[in-house]
């Protein structure tokens, strides 16, 4: 190969170091998709155009203070972060309203329509930003990058989307297992009819869940915009990734989320620099497979009496 | 307490529950005897409201409920222990009673539920799925007990547990008797512990009532034979 062990090391810690980039984002997607597959069993192919919707959130309101408040521009990151997930929560809310609802019942049918509504979406987005991709403007203190040696330097906004993704987790982690509303959501999920009859607001529950789901993908649509630009079919690149990291996590486990999108993220990032790109995905698809054929109901699962 | 009139419930175009009528006193415990197919859980789903009544009422303390949502009915006063006890098999013990304390407003489980059922305070952070059948049986009672019912329905409580477990969920109920206010119905098959706990028996038939008694004057003899096959 012709590398030296300095030279490796320092592949590595870059490689590594951008697997850990493409896996914030992968988890963060696959946060939302997990609470909206994993938990309400619907197959949400308009997952990745809320993402989406947040990018371009983010994208707006950096052209909105480049014009009106040239000042504003070093803050206005963290104001899109809680803007995406206002902006892609409050569209989940009403598809779930319009649509999601109907098809509790039809879960193959959810395929098909989300689908839909991701066709819909996409061509609303190249309708009003255009066909060409866009990057909203990045504040100084997220460019650059921090260099522990020569030969390693590490990106300052891999670094944040991170840290962003470390908080996003945790909360989600809190409000599912330790809150009334997480509980409320869990009983409902697995029986919504028996839900009901202990009292619990059912059709309340889902239309919140779907909504905090979509939420969470309008943060990861934030947080990609740092790390690559925009387009009307942003979305749907990522979809089939953030499915694969769900279902082979185990569907309703949070922590097999975090392994997979981990495992999944680095494997193709560090087989990527030694060989081409779709031949890592290949491996990735094919290792994946392989574990599932063994393992169907993924990574992790909950053990309980049939 | 409960007053029921006049009910029909169908699936699809078959009718099953055809007019019946009855009402329940507070603090009564009524059984609602009947062999399998007969109507008893159609009755219960409806009353519950997992089921819609295609004709007729049901209020619960006045309040009429015949359109509400269940958990709408919950908030009436109405708890519900379904046949085959659909606990929440991956939430904890604790999470599984939690869950009936969304319209109660309770912050943590009163200490009457443990005081009933002291093998739930054992096992509360067991996962639902792994306990057995006659503790998910009391888990399912405990679940509708903290949403503090005026009126609870029992759904063939006794189905697939084994007898002496039987004769301690009746020893339970007459104690839950003494502490609450609380207006039982029940559906079962089994005469003894029907005869263990209710003051009235009524007899279902192809989704009708056919019969009904005091248990001061039931004929176990007649009851055996509505409902032997």
């Amino acid at each position: 190969m012709g590398y030296s062990a300095d030279e490796m090391m320092a592949i590595f810690a870059m490689q590594g170091f951008a697997g850990i980039s493409l896996f914030s984002v992968l988890l963060l997607m696959a946060l939302g998709l997990a609470i909206i597959f994993g938990q309400m069993g619907v197959i949400n192919m308009a997952h990745g155009e809320f993402m989406a919707v947040g990018a371009y959130t983010t994208y707006m309101l950096s052209v909105l203070s480049e014009e009106f408040f040239p000042g504003f521009i070093q803050y206005y990151f963290v104001f899109a972060i809680i803007a995406s997930f206002i902006i892609a929560g409050i569209l989940g809310f009403l598809a779930e309203f319009a649509l999601i609802r109907h098809l509790y019942k039809r879960p193959l049918d959810t395929l098909l329509a989300t689908w839909g509504l991701s066709l819909i979406m996409q061509q609303v987005f190249r309708s009003v930003f255009g066909a060409r991709e866009v990057s909203p403007t990045l504040p100084d203190w997220l460019l650059g990058s921090y260099q522990p040696t020569d030969m390693i330097d590490i990106p300052l906004n891999g670094l944040f989307v991170l840290a962003l993704t470390f908080f996003v987790t945790l909360g989600v982690f809190l409000l599912m297992f330790k809150s009334r509303w997480g509980l409320r959501v869990r009983a409902t999920t697995q029986n919504r009819v028996m839900s009901s009859a202990v009292g619990i607001n059912t059709k309340m529950v889902d239309r919140l869940t779907f909504a905090l789901g979509c939420g969470i993908a309008g943060i990861a649509g934030a947080a990609f915009t740092t790390i690559a630009s925009t387009g009307p079919t942003t979305g749907s690149l990522y979809i089939v990734d953030t499915f694969m990291v769900v279902v082979f996590g185990g569907a309703a486990s949070l922590f097999g989320t975090i392994a997979s999108a981990f495992s999944i993220a680095q494997a193709q990032s560090i087989l990527e620099f030694f060989i081409s790109g779709s031949m890592a995905k290949v491996i990735t698809l094919l290792t994946i497979v392989i574990i599932l054929m063994m393992r169907p109901e993924g990574l992790f699962s909950i053990k309980v009496r049939k | 307490m409960l007053d029921v009139s006049n009910l029909h419930v169908s699936y699809g175009q078959s009718e099953v529950i055809h007019g019946v009528e009855f009402d329940v006193k507070k603090n009564e415990t009524l059984a609602i005897m009947g062999r399998n197919g007969m109507g008893k859980t159609t009755l219960f789903k409806s009353l519950i409201g997992i089921l819609k009544a295609g004709e007729g009422t049901i209020k619960i303390d006045g309040v009429d409920v015949t359109d509400k949502e269940s958990y709408q009915r919950v908030e009436n006063g109405i708890a519900y222990v379904p046949q085959g006890r659909m606990i929440f098999p991956t939430l904890s013990v604790q999470e599984n009673i939690e869950t009936g304390m969304e319209v109660s407003k309770l912050k943590t489980i009163p200490d009457d539920i443990f005081y009933l059922f002291p093998v739930l305070h054992e096992m509360r952070h067991r996962k639902g799925g792994n306990l057995s059948g006659g503790q998910q049986q009391q888990l399912a009672i405990a679940r509708a007990l903290v949403t503090n019912p005026k009126v609870l329905l029992l759904d063939e409580p006794t189905e697939g547990i084994q007898p002496s477990i039987i004769k301690d969920i009746a020893n339970i109920l007459n104690e839950l008797k003494s502490m609450r206010d609380i207006t039982i119905i029940v559906s079962e098959q089994v005469l003894s512990f029907t005869m263990a706990i209710a003051d009235r028996l009524i007899v279902i038939d192809k989704g009708k009532f056919i019969h009904e008694d005091l248990r001061e004057d039931v004929d176990t003899d007649k009851i055996s034979k509505y409902l032997s096959v």
